[in-house]
């Protein structure tokens, strides 16, 4: 009995981890070598392991150090961050809302970030403190309140805070939001170019300050997720159903909007708007491993941040010395993908 | 096991159910029917936990339901919903794993040996076996409602809670759904609540039902109790008809459709209809005929159009006569199903028949009889057509009423006395028909002292002895010659 599982989780589970952690890897490997200096790789590993393990590496290019250490290495991480959140909160959400074109940014939780940057930007508010973090932490605050808000006027409207209360409330709020922000940029001057470029979404000269502001929170909001898979799977036959079943619906609902919202929230605040991740990524790993979400959220995690790097990678190099903002290239990609799953999951269904 | 306290409660800004109280017992089946709207579903809900309860209290296992949290709750109780979502492909085996949550234990909730066994167990009784890497989105309508009971029975429940079960279900599965729930009912005091639109499943399985009508209980009682005739037409504002299954004492209610009698156009069974010929005489009706005979072919109570009297030899003789009978009225053009058919060795000239009128209703009267000696078997076939709608008892009481008047012809006759025939088997013995067109007012009572009644008498006693008196002619003449 116990080996022919083992086999078969090897087979399909197991080659799945391998295949997007391999992907991850590559990727990374590529955002870090490839740019107007171009890196090899041998180096590229060698100068880390030099800076993990403290020992004076043989022949190691002080610029190429001072390149992936100080420019290169925290840029893909910063990108694997932001997309690894924003894919794990899109497989989450979908889960919960049982709509698998929910993303992070239906509840309106982008929307509020991006007040928070806009304000910032707008008003030149610089808080004591935080100083230049001004922006990321005004952000997460702003995203947290929208998200509260949100929860708190459906379970006006709803008491037992149905899931489609939730993403009409969401969405309302997130057109109310944004014509907010149309509004301030088009008061705006000067810091129009800024305000838009953010919008965009950027993982560009950010240094390892800003992963500093998204680790915990992607710690943390990763950590609760991935506690909670068996109550999303629950939850993915309906809140009633999933009662049935011994979930504790309503705390485990808010806990994962939280930490959902947590993740999203952070990785606008570091990154800006960016869109598609949380939707696309989820997808494609249903597509190919199926719906658990005991493997759909790792692997989301690992493929998310995977896409990301890869996309950063070419909103920098495509027009260089120039970049795109890595928004326009998740959704050129993001989108058609995006297509090709939705049409081939039809045809499937049409022809089962 | 359940114990429900004047509860009183629904969804928010409506009371759906009114001060009800009711227990269900350990390893009952107890059915709940009712309406569409009467707060069936509500009340099932709120025995599951998910609905609150605004007054009133529900026990389960001695305890409050609301100090139960969700995963002991689930480990006691399990609930088949009415339809359940699925926004995602999992497979049939996942969707039957997830049952097990409540039982798994830790942060990370490690899958035992022991979870694997019961899904397996569950999956095979539920006779999903063979789907598990199937889709749930690919599966049929019954067979996502085995998924899902499979889930629920992997939750390994002592209470089960159903909404409809047998929803989506074709007729085998039904009856083996409901006849594994009485089994795990008697086996494993699984103690089973379901809701039933099909009043008659409901009757044939449940221990007990609760009836309720605009979120009050009407009843909670044994079947027999609950299922009757003027009860469910009340409460279900529709016309339907009580009656017995044929095979276990249970009522079962069946439905009568509006313009199914054909009332229109009335129908009178007189000689008309009557084709004599010299190896048969046969009676055929336009319109089935309510009947209730002892004759070979038909005999019970059933609706028949076609009335075979076959005139055989004398020396007739055959081991299975009900199949040959059957044979015989196939190659004649008659279907068995709808033919009531009877044999005799007497010639068909010497039948008696004739009209007999009283106002309203009038009966329609044909005998055949042989041998009335005392010595040896008698041989009188009676057919009584009633052009009237009777009840049950006066079918009853017709035939009492005819034989008191065939009794009086042959005392009269011969002095034979009631008891005096001797010991026969098979064709060589008396048979009677009663059918009625059911058309016009109800006849209830068919008694000698009722109209109905002495007008039976009368024509039973006339043709009778007419016929007994032609026969004896023939066979008179025969002798002489």
């Amino acid at each position: 009995m116990q080996k022919p599982f083992i086999r078969t989780f090897l087979n399909k589970k197991g080659l799945a981890y391998l295949l997007a952690a391999a992907f991850l890897v590559i990727s990374m490997l590529l955002g870090i070598s490839i740019g107007t200096v171009s890196i090899p790789v041998p180096a590229i590993v060698e100068i880390i392991g030099a800076e993990i393990f403290r020992f004076q590496g043989q022949g190691i290019d002080p610029m190429h150090t001072s390149i992936v250490m100080d420019i290169r290495l925290p840029r893909v991480l910063l990108a694997g961050f932001v997309g690894a959140s924003l894919a794990i909160a899109g497989a989450a959400f979908q889960g919960m809302l049982r709509n698998p074109l929910a993303d992070p940014y239906t509840l309106g939780i982008s929307s509020g970030a991006s007040i928070g940057a806009v304000i910032t930007l707008f008003f030149g508010i610089s808080l004591p403190f935080v100083g230049s973090f001004t922006l990321p932490v005004l952000s997460i605050l702003f995203a947290f309140a929208t998200v509260l808000f949100v929860l708190f006027f459906a379970r006006q409207v709803d008491r037992l805070l149905r899931v489609e209360t939730i993403i009409l409330t969401g969405i309302i709020l997130s057109s109310f939001l944004g014509a907010f922000i149309s509004l301030m940029i088009a008061l705006s001057g000067e810091e129009l170019r800024q305000i838009i470029g953010w919008l965009l979404g950027s993982v560009s000269m950010r240094g390892w300050e800003y992963i500093k502001i998204i680790l915990p929170f992607f710690i943390i909001g990763l950590v609760t997720l991935l506690a909670n898979t068996r109550e999303l799977n629950a939850m993915s036959f309906g809140e009633e159903r999933a009662q049935h079943l011994g979930v504790n619906v309503e705390k485990r609902k808010l806990l994962i909007l939280l930490s959902g919202s947590l993740l999203t929230g952070s990785a606008v605040a570091v990154s800006g708007t960016i869109g598609f991740v949380g939707l696309v990524i989820p997808h494609l790993v249903r597509t190919i491993w199926g719906p658990d979400h005991r493997h759909l959220l790792p692997l989301s995690v690992l493929l998310g941040s995977g896409f990301l790097i890869l996309a950063d990678l070419v909103s920098r190099t495509v027009i260089a010395p120039a970049e795109l903002p890595i928004g326009v290239i998740t959704a050129l990609i993001g989108a058609p993908v995006f297509a090709v799953i939705l049409m081939r999951n039809r045809k499937e269904r049409s022809a089962g | 096991m359940i114990q429900v306290n004047d509860l009183t409660g629904g969804y928010s800004g409506g009371e759906v159910l009114k001060r009800i109280s009711f227990e269900v017992a350990k390893g009952e089946l107890f059915g709940i029917l009712g309406p569409n709207g009467s707060g069936k579903t509500t009340l099932l809900k709120m025995i599951s936990g998910a609905l609150h309860i605004n007054s009133g209290s529900i026990m389960v296992d001695n305890r409050l339901l609301s100090n139960y949290s969700p995963k002991e709750l689930a480990r006691l109780m399990a609930v088949l919903p009415q339809h359940a979502e699925q926004a995602f492909p999992y497979t049939v085996k996942e969707t039957v794993s997830l049952g097990r949550y409540a039982h798994q234990k830790g942060w990370f909730n490690s899958w035992r040996n022991e979870d694997e066994q019961i899904v397996e167990k569950v999956m095979e009784q539920t006779g999903i076996t063979h789907l598990q890497e199937k889709s749930i989105v690919e599966l049929s309508g019954g067979e996502k409602q085995r998924v899902f009971l499979a889930q629920a029975l992997a939750q390994q429940p002592k209470i089960l809670l159903l909404d409809e079960p047998t929803n989506h279900l074709d007729l085998s599965f039904q009856k083996e759904l409901l006849d594994l729930l009485k089994k795990w009912t008697a086996e494993e005091q699984l103690t089973v609540v379901s809701i039933f639109h099909d009043l008659n499943l409901a009757s044939l399985y449940c221990d007990r039902l609760l009836l309720m009508e605009n979120g009050e209980i009407l009843i909670v009682d044994n079947p027999v109790e609950v299922l009757k005739e003027e009860r469910i037409k009340k409460v279900y504002k529709t016309e339907v008809k009580n009656h017995p299954h044929p095979e276990i004492a249970k009522p079962q209610l069946l439905l009568v459709p509006e313009s199914g009698s054909g009332e229109n156009h009335a129908v009178k069974i007189d000689v008309k209809l009557l084709d004599i010929g010299n190896d048969r005489i046969v009676l055929k009706s336009p319109i089935p005929l309510r009947t209730m005979s002892s004759g070979i072919t038909g005999a019970g109570i059933g609706w028949h159009s076609s009335f075979v009297h076959r005139i055989v030899a004398a020396e007739y003789d055959c081991s299975d006569h009900k199949a040959e009978m059957a044979e015989y009225l196939l190659g004649n053009g008659f279907l068995p199903s709808e033919t009531v058919g009877m044999m005799t060795a007497v010639p068909a000239e010497t039948a008696a028949y004739r009209l007999f009128e009283d106002g309203e209703f009038s009966i329609f009267v044909i005998v055949s009889a042989g041998n009335t000696h005392r010595d040896r078997p008698r041989n009188i076939n009676t057919w009584l057509f009633i052009n009237g709608r009777i009840s049950e008892e006066a079918f009853i009481q017709s035939a009492m009423t005819a034989a008191e008047a065939k009794i009086s012809v042959l005392q009269e006759l011969d002095g034979v006395s009631p008891g005096a025939t001797p010991d026969s088997t098979g064709i060589s013995t008396d048979s009677i028909c009663i059918a009625a067109t059911q058309q016009g007012e109800l006849i209830s009572y068919a008694g000698t002292a009722t109209p109905l009644g002495k007008l039976i008498s009368e024509g039973i006693y006339n043709c009778t002895k007419e016929a007994i008196l032609k026969y004896r002619a023939t066979q008179s003449s025969f002798k002489s010659r």
